[in-house]
């Protein structure tokens, strides 16, 4: 059964915030490159947070407006590979369509992802991007419960 | 990392002897501060590359190594063919052809102080750099494909550059053996407007200073004379590349398992060199280094015009290019034995020594050029191949300073624009649309580049001929 989606509003800064409603989205580091986490109630929250975190790398997301909406759809035979498949997918729609995204609604039916991307066009002077997501890598990735029973969905972003 | 594990060779060469599932050793260059420094998971990461079916006598990390993605930044490992090797996806990384060109100005820090300002504004107005910003050239399918299997060479047919440039680039510019058809629509959509621009992160055009002179003889060679300035352009083959990396890194890590091939770590999905897989990656892979190359060459053509309208006179030469995320076929002495082999060098420069066949005419007697990378704010060197020890790592060097800082750590600890400041008070003027980005690529994130370039002279991996100050930085 497709879930609803928990919201994935912006509630992330660049050095890491912690949200409300469990909800976190933030940076960890890795060498050269940069390491998104997404923690939520459930793996969709997750995927959402981690989504927002993906942002962060570039810039403020509560600075995005949701001007429009871009729709994803991906399939992969597990829930890492899912993870970086819906990064990539949100990177490429970025590279594309030169636009940022601060709001995420995911849908998970077994390891079939519908999500959907609010955003605008990249606004140089407002966004101030600071730097250009190039893959998501296998690297520390993570799709899993974590102790305290929430979802923590994260991967390490080439940049 | 814990040198206790490892075996000295030298004062600038450990050896970790096979242990596990390891085929081959591992063999790490630098002294005992850089290793120290360097994170665990570098010595985890290279070990696991020395586990890859067909990898040949060793699989090696140069002196800026730092931890990447399956290979660490700063892998060198090649694969024979014919012993079931394969290559790698995460072994050349997702920047494909990242690499370095150096111009040469023949103009004098006096001639460029005057208009410093003015020339760092106007390069930074010319050359599109940063996130969201495309290039002057929108390409349709056929020029794409024209220019994935041209290069620097498509280039030079579209009015960017001279014919003498392509002596001074690796494959005279054109790498053979690209397959645009192997290059997906998502790729080419990514790249379709994006041709001749710099990217963020740690790409750069620089103005720098050649303040000091280690070879004399070599200098001359190649051009270089102290006081005299020169541009470097960091970039690589933009999102075409990036998209290519993150569609074979899947195909190969879902296809390893049908292929028998066990991975130690997901992130080195890999093919053998011999499989349908692996040559379509090989024939994606070759255009996208040509991608590279024609962006550089578009690049140096911006360059060269916004130079034109200051000063007139100055030709800016091309002195080399050089790749440094490649998988290359070439030919090596293993063993006593000519082996063809296909070199990976993620992070690490091609270093061929003097009379190298591949080597240009006006390069065969001394060597090939090798540039080392540093920060905004500190030096950068010119290195050359090495004549006594051609064969070291497979002909390969280091390719920067490397990080010592995560972009989050320097982010807490810098801000950009009071970095800007403090460099222009120091007389190296940055110009970036982001002060967040200038904060992550902060010079003090980065290791000493003296201490690299030192230890990768005494590993014999290259010679310094050069040393350059930066005084003008376009930034991503």
């Amino acid at each position: 059964m497709p879930r609803k989606r928990r919201g994935g509003g912006p509630r992330v800064s660049a050095a890491g915030a912690i949200g409300s409603r469990g909800l976190r989205a933030h940076l960890f580091a890795h060498g050269a490159d940069v390491g998104v986490r997404g923690i939520g109630p459930s793996r969709e929250a997750a995927f959402e947070q981690a989504a927002l975190a993906l942002t962060s790398i570039v810039t403020e997301p509560a600075q995005v407006r949701p001007e429009k909406v871009v729709c994803v759809e991906c399939e992969a035979p597990e829930d890492g590979l899912l993870l970086v498949d819906w990064l990539n997918a949100l990177i490429y729609r970025m590279a594309t369509k030169k636009m940022l995204f601060g709001r995420f609604a995911v849908t998970i039916d077994g390891h079939r992802l519908r999500g959907q991307a609010w955003g605008e066009r990249v606004d140089r002077e407002r966004h101030r991007p600071a730097v250009e997501p190039k893959g998501a890598t296998y690297t520390a990735l993570k799709v899993a419960p974590n102790k305290a029973g929430r979802w923590v969905a994260q991967c390490v972003v080439d940049v | 990392m814990d040198v206790a594990q490892l075996a000295k060779v030298s004062d600038h060469e450990w050896r970790l002897d096979p242990r596990g599932r390891m085929r081959v050793p591992a063999i790490l260059f630098g002294d005992q501060v850089l290793l120290e420094d360097m994170d665990d998971k570098v010595l985890a990461q290279i070990e696991n590359v020395a586990c890859l079916p067909g990898i040949v006598e060793a699989a090696y990390a140069m002196p800026d190594a730092h931890w990447g993605y399956g290979f660490p930044i700063g892998g060198v490992a090649a694969f024979d063919a014919e012993a079931g090797g394969v290559v790698s996806a995460g072994g050349v990384g997702f920047d494909i052809s990242c690499g370095v060109r150096t111009l040469l100005t023949g103009l004098k820090r006096a001639d460029i102080e005057p208009v410093k300002a003015e020339l760092a504004d106007s390069l930074a107005r010319n050359i599109p750099a940063g996130v969201g910003s495309t290039g002057k050239i929108m390409l349709d399918a056929r020029e794409m494909d024209a220019m994935l299997a041209g290069g620097a060479v498509w280039a030079l047919t579209q009015g960017y550059g001279r014919p003498e440039d392509l002596h001074r680039i690796e494959e005279a510019g054109r790498m053979a053996g690209a397959e645009p058809d192997a290059v997906s629509e998502q790729a080419k959509r990514r790249q379709r407007d994006e041709t001749g621009t710099l990217g963020s992160g740690n790409h750069y055009l620089e103005l720098q200073e050649v303040v000091e002179i280690r070879d004399p003889v070599a200098a001359v060679a190649f051009g270089l004379a102290k006081g005299e300035i020169v541009v470097s352009i960091h970039c690589g083959s933009r999102g075409l590349g990036h998209q290519i990396g993150t569609e074979f890194l899947r195909e190969m890590a879902i296809a390893a398992m049908s292929l028998g091939i066990a991975l130690p770590d997901r992130e080195l999905a890999c093919a053998p060199l011999a499989s349908e897989l692996g040559r379509r990656y090989l024939g994606a892979m070759r255009a996208a280094i040509n991608c590279a190359l024609a962006n550089r060459q578009v690049l140096t053509h911006l360059t060269r015009r916004v130079f034109s309208h200051y000063f007139p006179a100055a030709s800016l030469d091309l002195l080399f290019d050089v790749s440094h995320n490649t998988c290359k076929e070439e030919v090596h002495r293993v063993a006593g034995r000519r082996r063809n082999l296909f070199v990976h060098r993620k992070g690490a420069t091609r270093a061929f020594g003097p009379v190298h066949p591949d080597l240009p005419p006006g390069l065969a007697a001394t060597g090939q050029p090798v540039f080392i990378g540093g920060s905004m704010g500190t030096a950068s060197a010119i290195m050359v191949g090495c004549a006594n020890r051609p064969e070291r790592a497979f002909a390969s060097a280091c390719h920067g300073a490397g990080r010592q800082m995560s972009r989050h750590q320097a982010l807490k600890r810098w801000r950009g624009r009071k970095l800007v400041d403090d460099l222009a008070e120091a007389g190296i003027l940055i110009r970036s649309p982001s002060m967040r980005g200038v904060a992550e690529e902060a010079p003090g994130a980065y290791k000493d580049v003296g201490a690299v370039v030192t230890a990768a002279e005494a590993a014999g991996l290259a010679r310094t001929v050069a040393m350059l100050r930066p005084l003008v930085c376009i930034k991503g």
